[in-house]
């Protein structure tokens, strides 16, 4: 009877690939101040005043395989919340607080840099029942890119780097390319997306 | 539901390098990409309610004081996952140039009108059954300079929100026919013939309104399904 059931359901011959965000994407994604009258569904501010956690910046800049600056790229970043708890229905372990959502999503200015205002994340389960250490995931989109790079953000601070499961998976010497590094409130990263010094992306 | 993401399927996308779109040149790793298993941070993704999206975010004719010019259209399509289930609460975000083929943004220095009456962004989140809804115009083909006489083929701008940070997607609508299909980079970009079809609107006079506007349909399909064993569908 499945036919009858199911009749409405096709599997897909795929998926749709990915395109570039193309150089015009900031009007319809990060519109901000340039556009007024476009609803903004994501931006840098992540996590409002109130939202309890450790506030922080988390900056740098976007860069190509001559190390000049990005200035027509998007990140976009995932993360938990100061316990380590997402707020997606996959994620079961209560929460404090229901207003945080741990989405951010930023374009890169002239000079390349992008720029969040969040939290910093608490620790979330990992592989093998073990906790990873704080991390933001990040993609990055922009013109030149036919699909979205996917790469992962650290902290220089946190003794659990050394015990997480995904950084033990990256060799030593490229480690530090997805370790921000801490000055006040501020942890700056940049992206490197070729290069000797290239950032570490994920086949994910 | 218990989400998988099967690595196979991320095959239908374009390599990061792909030299005839120049851009791509400077911009791809050199380096091999580091496998690495799917935690919950993987699994999971923002979720979107109903609350932030506007019934008239969807109708890009009537952000202004006037009608844009062009040609009207509707375009309209579910999100799928891969077995073919429809996603709701998917955020569906578009970005076009007009109908003559420029873009509001400010860094677009194609010679070409600006139409006072369209911006040309517009967002839609899906209901139960997967599906989105856009009135809007039919987008120009526009210059560019990757390569000499560069033209890129008609075409929408879409970000789609899945359930998860892995199914995320972003990608370009094209319309039936276009003749500039064989001369674009980032169309052909996409090694798969029939990938690239699926980027490819279906004209569609049910959806087609009678004295009012031309309908396409436009089904995407995310990355991802549903790992809580249930009947095969069957195809006969």
């Amino acid at each position: 009877m499945t036919t009858e059931t199911r009749k409405d359901i096709t599997r897909p011959d795929g998926i749709s690939p990915s395109q570039t965000v193309g150089p015009f994407f900031h009007y319809g994604l990060t519109p901000g101040e340039a556009y007024p009258h476009v609803p903004v569904s994501a931006d840098g501010h992540v996590a409002a005043r109130g939202t309890p956690g450790e506030h922080i910046v988390v900056t740098g800049r976007v860069l190509d395989g001559e190390g000049q600056p990005v200035p027509d790229a998007m990140i976009e970043i995932w993360q938990a919340d100061a316990e380590g708890r997402y707020a997606h229905p996959n994620d079961k372990r209560p929460r404090a607080s229901n207003t945080f959502m741990g989405f951010g999503r930023s374009d890169t200015k002239a000079d390349g840099t992008y720029r969040f205002e969040t939290i910093k994340p608490g620790r979330v389960p990992g592989p093998g029942g073990r906790d990873q250490a704080p991390h933001l995931v990040v993609a990055v989109f922009g013109r030149g890119m036919l699909k979205q790079l996917h790469t992962r953000l650290y902290f220089s601070d946190e003794a659990a780097n050394d015990g997480d499961a995904i950084l033990a998976l990256v060799p030593a010497d490229r480690r530090q390319t997805l370790i921000a590094t801490r000055d006040g409130q501020t942890y700056s990263l940049d992206i490197r997306l070729q290069g000797e010094d290239e950032t570490v992306f994920f086949d994910v | 539901m218990t989400l998988i993401l099967p690595r196979e399927s991320t095959r239908a996308h374009p390599p990061s390098l792909h030299p005839a779109y120049t851009s791509t040149v400077l911009r791809a790793p050199s380096k091999p990409l580091i496998l690495v298993p799917h935690t919950l941070s993987e699994l999971t993704g923002p979720v979107y309610g109903h609350d932030k999206v506007r019934e008239s975010d969807s109708d890009l004719t009537r952000q202004h004081d006037g009608e844009p010019l062009g040609e009207r259209i509707i375009v309209t399509g579910r999100v799928l996952d891969e077995d073919g289930r429809p996603v709701p609460s998917a955020l569906v975000e578009l970005w076009q140039c007009n109908a003559a083929g420029r873009y509001v943004h400010t860094r677009d220095q194609h010679p070409a009108p600006l139409d006072p009456n369209f911006t040309g962004a517009g967002r839609y989140l899906t209901g139960e059954d997967g599906r989105y809804r856009f009135t809007t115009v039919k987008p120009g083909a526009y210059p560019w300079r990757n390569h000499h006489n560069a033209w890129r083929p008609a075409h929408i701008h879409f970000s789609v929100f899945g359930p998860s940070f892995l199914s995320r997607l972003v990608t370009q609508m094209y319309f039936p026919g276009d003749p500039l299909f064989p001369f674009d980079p980032i169309f052909n970009g996409i090694p798969d013939e029939r990938a690239r079809n699926r980027l490819i609107a279906r004209f569609d006079l049910e959806t087609t309104q009678p004295e009012w506007a031309l309908g396409y349909q436009f089904d995407i399909v995310l990355r991802g399904r549903d790992a809580t064993p249930t009947e095969e569908p069957h195809d006969h």
